[in-house]
């Protein structure tokens, strides 16, 4: 799971109304290159939810993201680079996203999130 | 057409995952047939719901090269596992999320994804079929076959941006012209890129998406209770040629 999927997954329990970002328990954490695709990056930046993409590259290893960022910034090369890398190439191998109003736990495994509920969650 | 896609090799199976069929054919068909509009249309975002083996989301990223950014569901997780490995095999990549149609990705990803495609259990089943784990779930869809596409319709509505499009494979029974109706009243046109008669099923490929005429028959709808009588013209005039279409593979529009 990349932190562009984690950037786009809530909490699916019924009744939870704070479900976002999923706190990440991070077991195993690869780092898999992928193509830079700047236009790509500048469509995605205003979708992003910054914190949210701080804290988590942070969570698996990587804590070259600025806190603050405004969109000026996407003209620094060095920044789409990072940006880029937190995004795209830190992949949650193994692990679990955790939801931060319950605590329940969504396993990740073999680098895909198991968001299933259980009869009582739906 | 693409010959990548053409040589999808199945490199994984699962006894509890669908293989690819007819309909996964025909739902390809329709996106090669409609590839020269993809390409122009540059998504950026395209999702997959209910990937089972990963034929078809294998196939769009092929048609569509690394430009764009792909993630296939499914509640199976059998089948995002044989989908992962597909993709793998084919040198594509798509974020894998084993889930219930879109659950958990509904609120961030609200108008967002620019294509989905959808091949949903749409088999006539008795209700109580629905939901079961395993392969099941991938044809069990209630009665008229309706009962999981009334839920992903709305899903679908709530994820496609202002330019998105849906792609989605219906069956005869499932009453399509009811389905685009439905979805004309959303403000979306539709279109049948490909019709197909096999052994045992009729199936079509519908093509969603917003359509500005639309939105304002939406308002008309709303304030006559009726439905504008070109509307109907329109959506009836793609659905009775299907007879005259027996042997006949594929009608590509």
């Amino acid at each position: 799971m990349r932190l562009l999927s984690h950037n786009m997954l809530s909490s699916n329990i019924k009744g939870v109304t704070n479900g976002f970002p999923l706190r990440i328990e991070a077991e195993k954490v690869v780092v898999k290159q992928v193509d830079l695709n700047v236009r790509f990056l500048k469509n995605m930046f205003p979708k992003i939810e910054w914190k949210a993409l701080v804290e988590a590259s942070r969570t698996m290893g990587y804590a070259e993201l600025p806190e603050e960022v405004e969109p000026s910034k996407l003209d620094s090369r060095d920044f789409l680079q990072k940006f880029h890398h937190a995004l795209l190439e830190l992949v949650l191998e193994e692990g679990a996203l955790v939801c931060p109003e319950t605590g329940r736990r969504f396993p990740v495994s073999k680098g895909i999130p198991n968001m299933l509920l259980h009869e009582d969650e739906v | 057409m693409s010959p990548r896609t053409a040589q999808i090799r199945l490199v994984s199976s699962h006894r509890e995952v669908y293989e690819p069929c007819d309909d996964s054919f025909a739902l390809v068909d329709a996106l090669l047939a409609d590839q020269a509009n993809l390409l122009r249309h540059q998504p950026k975002l395209c999702l997959e719901l209910g990937c089972g083996s990963g034929y078809v989301i294998t196939s769009l990223a092929l048609i569509l090269g690394k430009e764009g950014h792909y993630i296939a569901t499914d509640i199976n997780p059998h089948a995002v596992r044989v989908t992962q490995e597909t993709l793998e095999a084919h040198g594509v990549h798509a974020e894998l999320i084993n889930t219930n149609i879109a659950s958990g990705l509904e609120t961030r990803l609200a108008g967002l994804v620019d294509v989905i495609v959808v091949n949903p259990p749409y088999v006539p089943t008795p209700e109580d079929e629905v939901g079961r784990e395993g392969i099941a779930s991938a044809w069990a869809g209630g009665e008229n076959g309706r009962a999981v596409i009334d839920k992903i319709l709305p899903v679908a509505d709530n994820l496609l941006s202002e330019k998105g499009w849906l792609y989605m494979v219906t069956l005869s029974e499932n009453n399509p012209s009811e389905i685009c109706l439905q979805m004309r009243e959303k403000g979306y046109a539709s279109r049948i890129l490909v019709q197909r008669l096999t052994d045992e099923e009729s199936l079509q490929i519908i093509k969603f998406w917003r359509d500005f005429d639309s939105q304002l028959e939406e308002k008309e709808m709303a304030e006559n209770k009726t439905v504008p009588s070109r509307v109907m013209e329109s959506l009836l005039s793609q659905f009775p040629r299907m007879p005259f279409l027996r042997g006949n593979n594929s009608n590509s529009s």
